[in-house]
């Protein structure tokens, strides 16, 4: 039997079929006349930037959301999904991208939780039996008796799969199922995703890693803005860089962000690194371990990347260093001064610069304006500050270079930040955290959830201070990413360094075992 | 199809209409409770803003009087409320400022302390009362992350059990509930002082601290808008993880607001004490530090605008006085609270109207 097969046979109805599809939010047409088809049996990849209304259409499949218009088709019938248990009832299923696990639970415990059936006894050794079974015919083998919080991402990734699947599921929605795990993990999960198919289920993928896409799904539907501009298209023979126009509108060529031609990195220097970090340990919010000695240096000139499936102590790392969080033990070195009882100030007038993880959490306050948020550094140094003073007028002064210089899209510079696109407030904290002409920057998750041409204007950003001098550190689950700009990559597993590779093409197979704990030599 | 639909961001103009919504809907359903107690709501109001606003200069010094330490504590709510600290306590601060000031005028300095000297010591003092009240819910949020609503709220009632200890024991006079009379030095200024030179001021209540309050509004309009320190508040209220992540020291801003805070209420205190009781008593305030938390959120913690509510609400207190003594300011001042509350939460969703087919379609 062949794996996704790319014509859907005349005959048989489509899985689904959404015609039309109309959806409003505030001030936004999230789908503006959509059509969708999904053919019986295939793997179908649902493409396009952040708000194209990927997720939007989705969720109107899945009953989450009510259509402002439009007609779907559920196997040839004209059906009505007011809710999710509507959906199911049709046999279509959503495996969202933040799970919805009772950690404290089994993992059969999970998948029978909600469910209408039995009203009063609830045999939980036949549910189990009838899970295993079933994750055993789709190739996503879990222990049923297993707590959910001692499962790894991966595995939970997979009882939410089971969960839907033990509901009746025929049509599964995965919404950016490969975001959260390591390499090898993503193969297991297309392994099991093309079984599925085989057998009879239709799947769809929402991504935005093309290549991935690619290489699974027979067909790829891509929108942009609420419009469809490729709709079923076979993705054999497509090419990465088509489908990047079309998730762009269809206009000409797209500047992806791509891997440069690389300068010969100089030596690093003997002396003092520009960061160093010796046997650093930090606990989380709760009080267990998030870093267990990590050592690590970074140069001048050189951008260091940090890979890690999320939470293994990257967040920490990165408030460690920045000074929010306090070290338990060990030691923060700038420029060879150490900095582990310095407060957040001292660290900043030490050269440090910091583009954190949270953009609107940590790195802006979105109800102040452009200017105000701009001000964040400069507040504490003259021309803007003198004594006790603040000068606004060199403040504006300086907001509107920094808006201009990093093309930062926006209607007033007294409008308020939280009204930027997402690309576009990174842009303004690059922009902010660059002017200070940091020694060191440290930046986490520069890029996530970014489109591609918000992307390419990150990577500029981080190259250009590599060159002017600065030391890097990249904090990134982002594999391309890493892979682009870092000239060396560690992997951070459970709060410990778990190896280090040199940059450039990355050997994702090893990546991928010491992101996932397997101890070198031991994996396949 | 009309549906109503959560706004992304309200715009700055609607966010000012709120609060004049708000009065508006507040005395439409006063008059509506007026009615049903068989007033004719008109007659009152009309009779409140005669003698609240329009009834020539005695009027307008009285409501003056009732301004400034409304006003004062007005600003205290403010200032701690752009920093995002909930300090409902000014009422207690001013109780601790009164009590202070009272201790300096009658019972420490000479009483033939010359008149600045006084009323400058008398001020700090009652400044460094009330801001060291507002200190402990300010500490006790800083370092411990004590909510400080509840801390700020209970210490009103210790405040005047404080005050209630002072006047009943150590510094009754002769057995009755309140202290000897302030000596003239400590009392503050006011026009009807200067009614020899000028007759037409004679009998106008209205004293220094009126200046002092005014005063007290442009000094909080500088600092919270042209320092580095006012930026680092507002930042702080705006989003407390960006203002540490800006390297603003959040523990040591948490507490300098709460004293800025409560010594504004604490300059209140002492500024009804030494300008209108001339003693400590009991029940010296209707409540200003309470009722100062609607005008600052009614002025929507714009000091300005603080200035201009707080004579509206001084008005209110002297022309409901007039019909009334107790009933209808305090039940307008409650009604005003709702209204305003239901406004707040009306401009955050819009009514849209929709036509055309897609609205059939939707159900």
């Amino acid at each position: 039997m062949t794996t996704a097969d790319p014509a859907p046979t005349a005959t048989a109805p489509a899985a689904v079929a959404m015609r039309g599809i109309v959806r409003r939010f505030p001030g936004v047409l999230a789908l503006d006349r959509v059509d969708f088809e999904l053919a019986a049996g295939e793997v179908h990849a649902l493409l396009g930037e952040n708000g194209a209304g990927k997720s939007t259409l989705m969720k109107v499949l899945a009953g989450m959301l009510a259509p402002h218009g439009g007609e779907i088709r559920v196997d040839g019938q004209p059906a009505r999904l007011r809710s999710p248990r509507d959906a199911i009832a049709r046999g279509v299923g959503m495996v969202h991208q933040h799970f919805m696990l009772v950690p404290r639970l089994t993992v059969v415990e999970n998948v029978v939780l909600g469910l209408p059936r039995p009203r009063i006894l609830l045999d939980l050794p036949a549910a189990a039996r009838e899970l295993a079974a079933q994750g055993e015919e789709v190739g996503l083998g879990v222990d049923p008796a297993a707590r959910v919080s001692d499962l790894s991402v991966g595995e939970c990734q997979r009882v939410e799969i089971l969960k839907v699947l033990y509901r009746g599921a025929r049509i599964l929605l995965l919404d950016e199922p490969t975001a959260v795990l390591a390499p090898g993990e993503v193969e297991e999960l297309f392994v099991a995703l093309r079984r599925m198919a085989a057998g009879g289920r239709s799947i769809v993928l929402i991504s935005h890693k093309l290549d991935e896409v690619l290489a699974i799904a027979g067909r790829c539907t891509v929108l942009h803005r609420g419009r469809c501009t490729a709709s079923g298209e076979p993705t054999a023979g497509t090419r990465a860089a088509d489908v990047a126009r079309w998730m762009m509108g269809g206009e000409g060529d797209v500047p992806l962000a791509t891997a440069p031609d690389r300068p010969a990195r100089r030596k690093p220097s003997a002396g003092t690194a520009a960061l160093e970090l010796v046997d650093v340990e930090a606990r989380r919010d709760d009080g267990t371990p998030a870093l267990r000695g990590v050592s690590l240096r970074v140069d001048a000139g050189e951008v260091v990347g940090v890979a890690g499936v999320s939470g293994n102590g990257q967040a920490e790392l990165a408030e460690v260093i920045a000074g929010l969080r306090p070290t338990t033990g060990g030691q923060v070195l700038l420029a060879g001064e150490e900095v582990g009882r310095c407060s957040v100030a001292e660290r900043l007038d030490g050269g440090l610069a910091y583009v954190p993880e949270d953009r609107g959490g940590v790195g802006s306050a979105p109800g102040l304006s452009l200017v105000d948020n701009l001000t964040l550094r400069s507040f504490r140094r003259p021309p803007v500050r003198r004594g006790p003073w603040l000068d606004w007028r060199a403040a504006r002064k300086e907001a509107g270079h920094c808006l201009t210089d990093h093309d930062v899209v926006h209607a007033d510079p007294r409008q308020v930040a939280g009204q930027l696109s997402g690309g576009n407030l990174q842009k303004l904290i690059f922009g902010r955290e660059l002017a200070e002409e940091p020694r060191i920057l440290v930046a986490a998750q520069p890029s996530r959830g970014l489109d591609l041409l918000a992307t390419a204007a990150v990577d500029r950003r981080v190259r250009a201070e590599r060159d002017r001098g600065t030391a890097v550190l990249l904090i990134s689950e982002d594999l391309d990413e890493l892979e682009r700009l870092a000239d060396r990559v560690v992997v951070l597993y459970t709060g410990r360094i778990a190896g280090e590779l040199p940059g450039g093409s990355l050997d994702r197979a090893r990546l991928g075992r010491w992101m996932t704990g397997v101890a070198a030599g031991e994996g396949p | 199809m009309i549906r109503v639909e959560r706004r992304t961001h309200v715009p700055r103009w609607l966010s000012w209409l709120a609060p004049l919504a708000g009065v508006l809907l507040a005395l439409v359903v006063g008059s509506a409770i007026l009615a049903l107690a068989r007033i004719d709501p008109v007659e009152a109001y009309v009779a409140i803003a005669r003698a609240g606003y329009f009834g020539g200069a005695y009027a307008l010094s009285d409501t003056a009087v009732k301004a400034t330490p409304l006003l004062l504590c007005g600003l205290a709510c403010a200032v701690a409320f752009r920093a995002n600290l909930w300090n409902v306590g000014a009422e207690g601060q001013l109780f601790l400022g009164a009590w202070a000031a009272t201790g300096v005028a009658t019972f420490w300095l000479p009483e033939d302390t010359a008149r600045p000297l006084m009323l400058a010591v008398m001020a700090a003092a009652a400044m460094a009362a009330g801001g060291a009240w507002a200190a402990v819910p300010g500490v006790l949020r800083a370092r411990w992350r004590v909510n400080e609503i509840i801390s700020s709220l209970m210490l009103v009632y210790v405040a005047v059990r404080w005050n209630n200890y002072w006047i009943y024991g150590p510094w009754s006079d002769r057995g009755f509930q309140l202290t000897p009379r302030f000596p003239k030095t400590a009392w503050l200024p006011r026009l009807s002082d200067l009614a020899g030179e000028v007759s037409a001021f004679s009998g106008l209540t209205v004293h220094l601290g009126l200046v002092i309050a005014l005063a007290a509004a442009a000094g909080i309009w500088v600092l919270l808008g042209r320092t580095g320190w006012g930026y680092g508040v507002r930042l702080l209220g705006a989003n407390e993880r960006a203002a540490r992540y800006a390297g603003v020291p959040i523990r040591r801003r948490i507490v300098s607001v709460m004293v800025l805070s409560g010594a504004l209420a604490g300059l209140a205190g002492m500024c009804e004490v030494a300008g209108v009781v001339h003693r400590l008593q009991e029940k010296f305030s209707p409540g200003y530090g309470f009722t100062a938390i609607l005008v600052a959120w009614l002025a929507r913690l714009n000091p300005w605008a603080v200035v201009v509510v707080a004579f509206l609400a001084g008005g209110l207190l002297v022309g409901g006085r007039e019909v009334q003594p107790a009933g209808i300011p305090l039940m307008l001042q409650g009604v005003v609270l709702f209204s305003l509350l239901a406004c707040e939460a009306a401009i955050r969703y819009r009514i849209v109207v929709e036509r055309g087919p897609a609205a059939e379609e939707a159900r």
